[in-house]
């Protein structure tokens, strides 16, 4: 606690120091959208374990994001769960796990509003200038520090990270179902950039286009030229001036989304603003003389750091013609060497377990033996039994003879019989797998029962389900309707 | 015409291609087929109207010329004769082949008739070959370009153009916005669109697979780089008429025979430019006299005319002119030979002809009068276009807009309303083929049709005031009539700007499209649209204007003005200034500034003046280290105070804080008070008021002696 009272001194000290990676001193709060119990993820996820929790390389994969964000300092977070018992669950699991670390709030919407209607009903704990808005799903290594730094420096209405489309479908792993799904999200957002990089001026989704896109003459006119991608995703970490983002919500109450709604309609009329009223400049203009200054001291910075000798072409249209406001929209691109992956689908579910204890291993914090994989001491062996590299055995797991695991995870205290296969997969804490069961591209969830010489291949066990002896399945999900 | 005939057809092509590699050619469109330069375009083809006194036509040659073009071959249309002569008598006869069609009434028309004509003569075009409109502007190199070209034909068979690009600083309102898309890596054109009036661009899907680079900001220069392929596409493909909107279209769209058109971008060292309309007219030959065309500029023999002189501030004149020496010649003014100029008139940032005759008093400014025109004294004229033999009587008066055809007489103190047209001949009421048409705008034809029966005739209209009149006006349309002031000549108004931007603003639920202010708004970039009527247009007042832009474009940059002094300095040694008369210009450009400043009251002003001051006193001290700088800038502010009410009560203030700051010395205050102190009554307002000042500096003086 003693730690998180540091960066709140310095805020109002007046010898303030803009530096880019230590967010925190730069008046930003976080929130971090955690979601609830996600429906595209059934049966993995439970009332037991809401999304939050899904255990990434036995960790849950909020943890991955709570991480990322100390490691660039943002140590005061708000995590926005849907539902009370998944907030609970979210609740218990933070205090037990990073109390002594960071200072996280936990606050419980209700469940399908969506990531607007979210903020929305948090929006009186949201005081800070900018707010910082992260999914809790995502699995990466990019900063949002430097989000925030980026959206400083423009002083954006908004700002978005996008990255470089993850390279999907490393053919080995999926199977035939999964290569179907690695390929469909090829177009999943067109982004509209001006030509330095550095606004976002056009963003739609792929899915919904159904022949050919429209682009506003207006805005080409204004920045001059735009470069329309298909290769970048939207990495849902954005950062928000926070009286746009409250007057959004109070002026659209039927937006739902803040990607598929908020931010294309700020994209849309970042020409024609209607986010800046005079109310809400007197707002920020009173925050106090000593804030004002260093405000202008920042924008002075900012236009340094932006290089920005000549202004930016929201200047120019502004300055063109008489009352008419602007407001930027600003983007951040990762660096392509980025790992990214957001959490929403079974498929990914599969990628991130492979790629943490594989080819993006520097994230798990785990530290790997000779042979690529990690086995917990307490893990007992039996005899002929291979640990193949990029896998991982949890505490107390016992595997019995002549068992091959490769690529794959297996979590703590889970029972593996003899003559098992296991490649691709997850398996969960506390599972149960019978003699000369194969596994192959699967899920099991926690608690979950295979009986002996069951073969799966791209299936979902939820969990506590029994698979009964002897069954071979393909493509299936078991769970208890 | 099947697929295969043209297989072979191309085949063929090429191996002719091989036969003469080194052979290049061109096709010059010398008829643009549209009607925007009418009525002058009734009596004259419209590549022989002048631009800078030089026919638009030399322009193209003579850059086709030295870019290496060793045959050019000139459609003619309209006014075929005309053209064909000037040609024989000009310098390119051995270069040009003529190719005349009356037929025709369209690009497509003209490439088809070249298309046929290839059949039945010999040694026609034979492979790739150069495709330019006659009214083409341009010193970018050819060579290398048709070499890309061909080496991309060769890779790719299915490449069968390269259209040139350019990148415009500011955007050409006058011509309808273009959209193009190309792809990022290839720079293959992917999409092209002009002037619908759409609030948005269609891209299809499939094209977003690669990731497209979608430009507002480039200039389509109509200088295409075509293999043997764009002929036959035209003759399979009669329907094609305009080489936009239809052959590039059409090949974009229809996916003819995958066909494909490749985008090059030329370097902003080289210049292109078309000639569409009035306005582009006084664009090209803004940048003609500012020199962006060079070596096609007017001091320069290209084209067998005798070059004109440069003088300073961008004058181009023959060393003998016959003018008046109370005559005032405003900067960027090109003057033709056996002009003669009368007594105390005005005239900047204009072009005039040869052997014209402008009486006393006239005022001229950004107009183009061409050859042999007649001003009587007082006229004034502001941007406008007379053409030849035109006679203007005493005090007629043209309103911004006007085109004054062949021939037209304006009677005496008569006034000719804002873009209007005159002309001696009648305005057509059917259309004729000969004559240059509108395919694509058919209900313009209609109108000029129920239109020509409502003729203005002009004379009976001037009768009472001067029966020496002669012209028609005529005239417009109504559905033209907002296009009017979009394509003449004349600055867009700043409401006809905010209407358009409304207008856009209509469409659409939440479009916020507007046309962006173009260079014509941003008047610091563009000195040549601005300032039209500063009254000190002397050399002095010039230089000042351009140190105060260069000063003001410093503090706008970076705050940051010390090193303006070498931009200054050069500016000095151009103009021939003393060191004094950069002092006060920068110190006129300081106390400006303060005033444009926002200030409520003269003490902010004076806060305002004070800051400036301590933030520029770097640059205004590398000039006032003489006591003489040091007075001038004393003087230059006396005469600031007399003009401005705001800042004479502040005279002594500053002249205080300026001692202060060690920019002036007492000395220098002292000398000046005794220059003064001889002067008239009304001259010394300033000098008592700092009565007290001098005396302060004169005992503390004393005080230091004794």
């Amino acid at each position: 606690q003693n730690q998180n009272q540091n960066p709140r001194k310095l805020e109002t000290s007046p010898c303030f120091l803009f530096t880019v990676n230590s967010v925190a001193k730069m008046d930003f709060q976080v929130v971090i959208l955690a979601g609830g119990f996600s429906s595209t993820l059934f049966p993995l996820v439970s009332k037991e374990v809401p999304k939050a929790l899904l255990p990434v390389a036995n960790r849950p994969v909020l943890s991955y994001v709570l991480d990322l964000l100390e490691s660039n300092n943002l140590k005061d977070l708000i995590v926005v769960v849907e539902g009370e018992d998944a907030a609970l669950k979210v609740g218990g699991w933070i205090s037990s796990a990073c109390v002594d670390r960071l200072h996280v709030e936990v606050a419980a919407v209700a469940e399908n509003v969506g990531t607007a209607g979210a903020l929305r009903a948090i929006a009186h704990h949201l005081t800070a200038k900018d707010i910082l808005i992260v999914s809790g799903d995502i699995v990466s290594d990019i900063p949002p520090g430097a989000v925030a730094a980026t959206h400083r420096r423009h002083d954006a209405a908004v700002t978005a990270m996008l990255c470089a489309q993850p390279v999907s479908g490393p053919s080995e792993s999926g199977g035939s179902g999964g290569k179907d799904k690695t390929k469909k999200p090829a177009c999943e957002d067109i982004i509209g950039l001006d030509s330095w990089k550095q606004f976002l001026l056009y963003i739609a989704k792929g899915t919904e286009i159904k022949k050919d896109t429209r682009v506003k003459k207006s805005i080409l006119c204004a920045a001059g030229k735009m470069e329309l991608r298909s290769d970048l995703v939207d990495s849902h970490i954005y950062a928000f001036k926070r009286s746009v983002l409250q007057k959004v919500l109070d002026q659209k109450p039927a937006f739902r989304s803040l990607k598929q709604d908020v931010l294309p309609y700020l994209v849309r009329t970042q020409l024609r603003s209607d986010v800046f009223s005079d109310q809400s400049n007197v707002e920020e203009n009173g925050n106090g003389n000593g804030k004002n200054n260093m405000q202008n001291n920042e924008v002075v910075l900012s236009q340094i750091l932006s290089n920005a000798s000549s202004p930016s072409f929201h200047q120019v249209y502004e300055s063109g013609l008489d009352s008419r406001k602007t407001h930027k929209c600003c983007v951040y691109i990762a660096d392509e060497s980025k790992y990214f992956v957001r959490l929403n689908s079974i498929q990914a579910f599969m990628d991130v377990n492979r790629d943490v204890i594989g080819d993006a291993n520097h994230l798990s914090g785990y530290s790997f033996s000779a042979h690529h994989n990690i086995v917990h001491p307490s893990a007992e062996l039996g005899s002929k039994t291979t640990v193949g590299p990029h896998c991982m055995l949890g505490e107390g797991s016992q595997v019995g003879d002549k068992c091959s695991v490769k690529r794959s995870v297996i979590g703590r205290h889970c029972r593996i019989g003899s003559n098992v296969k296991i490649v691709n997969s997850v398996v969960m804490d506390h599972a149960t797998i019978g003699d000369g069961c194969s596994i192959q591209g699967s899920v099991i969830c926690s608690n979950a029962q295979l009986q002996e010489r069951v073969t799966l291949r791209d299936c979902q066990v939820e969990a506590g389900y029994i698979v009964c002896v002897g069954g071979e399945h393909k493509g299936e999900t078991f769970a208890r309707k | 015409m099947g697929a295969a005939e043209k297989k072979g057809a191309a085949r063929v092509q090429k191996d002719s291609e091989d036969l003469s590699r080194q052979r290049l050619q061109a096709i010059v469109l010398a008829d643009s087929f549209t009607t925007r330069f009418r009525p002058l375009t009734l009596e004259r083809p419209k590549v022989l109207l002048p631009l800078v006194n030089i026919p638009m036509i030399d322009y193209t040659l003579a850059w086709l010329e030295s870019a290496g073009i060793e045959e050019i071959f000139v459609f003619c249309c309209a006014h075929s004769m005309q053209l064909i002569d000037y040609l024989k008598k000009s310098q390119w006869c051995s270069l040009v082949r003529t190719i005349v069609s009356h037929k025709s009434t369209s690009v497509g028309d003209a490439l088809r008739y070249i298309y046929e004509q290839q059949h039945t003569e010999t040694s026609q075009i034979q492979g790739d070959f150069v495709l330019v409109s006659g009214d083409t502007v341009s010193n970018m190199p050819l060579a290398e370009l048709i070499q890309q070209h061909r080496d991309r034909k060769k890779r790719d068979e299915k490449a069968i153009m390269t259209m040139v690009i350019k990148k415009q600083s500011r955007l050409g309102i006058g011509s309808d916005q273009l959209f193009v898309a190309v792809d990022p890596v290839t720079k293959q054109l992917l999409y092209y669109n002009e002037g619908d009036n759409n609030g948005e661009v269609c891209l299809d899907k499939s094209l977003l697979d690669t990731g497209v680079l979608v430009c507002n900001d480039m200039l389509d220069c109509y200088i295409d780089i075509c293999s043997s392929e764009v002929l036959s596409l035209f003759e399979d493909n009669f329907d094609y008429q305009h080489l936009r909107r239809h052959f590039v279209n059409g090949l974009l769209v229809d996916d003819i025979m995958g066909y494909k058109i490749f985008t090059h971008e030329i370097q902003s060292s080289f210049y292109a430019a078309r000639v569409e309309n009035l306005r582009s007219y006084d664009m090209v030959s803004k940048d003609i006299i500012q020199r962006w065309t060079y070596p096609y500029v007017p001091d320069i023999n290209f084209s067998g005319n005798h070059p004109l002189k440069l003088g300073r501030r961008g004058i181009y004149r023959v060393s003998d002119a016959v003018q008046s020496r109370s005559a005032d010649i405003g900067a960027s003014t090109v003057i033709g030979y056996g002009t003669k100029i009368g007594n105390g008139s005005k005239i900047c940032k204009s072009v005039i002809g040869n052997g014209c005759s402008i009486g006393s008093n006239v005022v001229i400014q950004g107009s183009y009068i061409w050859n042999n025109v007649t001003i009587e004294y007082g006229c004034e004229i502001r941007n406008a276009i007379v053409c030849d033999g035109v006679k203007i009587r005493a005090g007629a008066v043209l309103q911004p807009g006007v085109v004054l055809s062949f021939n037209v007489v304006v009677g005496q103190d008569f006034v000719v309303p804002a873009y209007s047209k005159v002309s001696l001949l009648q305005q057509p009421t059917k259309e004729d083929s000969d004559e240059e048409s509108e395919y694509a705008d058919i209900s313009n034809g209609t109108t000029h049709l129920l239109s020509g029966v409502n003729n203005l005739q002009m004379e009976s209209k001037t009768s009472e005031l001067d029966p020496d009149g002669a012209g028609y006006i005529w005239k417009v349309c109504d559905s033209v009539h907002d296009a009017e002031w979009k394509h003449s000549i004349v600055p867009i108004p700043m409401e006809k700007l905010a209407d358009m931007a409304q207008a856009m603003d209509g469409d659409g639920i939440e479009d916020g499209s507007v046309v962006p202010p173009s260079g014509e708004l941003k008047s610091d970039t563009d000195s040549i649209n601005t300032d039209a009527n500063d009254p000190n247009d002397d050399d002095y007042g010039y230089f000042e204007r351009e140190v105060r832009e260069t000063f003001l474009r410093a503090i706008e940059e970076d705050n940051n003005v010390d090193h303006i002094t070498p931009l200054i300095n050069s500016l000095r040694f151009s103009y021939d200034m003393a060191s004094a008369d950069c002092a006060g210009a920068i110190f006129y450009s300081m106390m400006r500034l303060a005033m444009d400043t926002q200030h409520n009251s003269t003490s902010e002003l004076y806060r305002n003046a004070t800051s400036i001051i301590t933030k520029c006193k770097g640059v205004l001290g590398f000039y006032v280290k003489q006591i003489d700088e040091q007075i001038e800038v004393i003087m230059k502010f006396e005469e600031m105070c007399q003009e401005s009410a705001a800042l004479s009560p502040l005279f002594v203030q500053i002249v205080h804080f300026l001692y202060d700051k060690d920019v002036v010395q007492e000395d220098a205050i002292l000398r000046w008070g005794e220059e003064k102190a001889g002067a008239d009554e009304s001259d010394k307002v300033y000098l008592n008021q700092c009565e007290a000042f001098i005396q302060w500096l004169k005992e503390a003086s004393e005080e230091e002696d004794s």
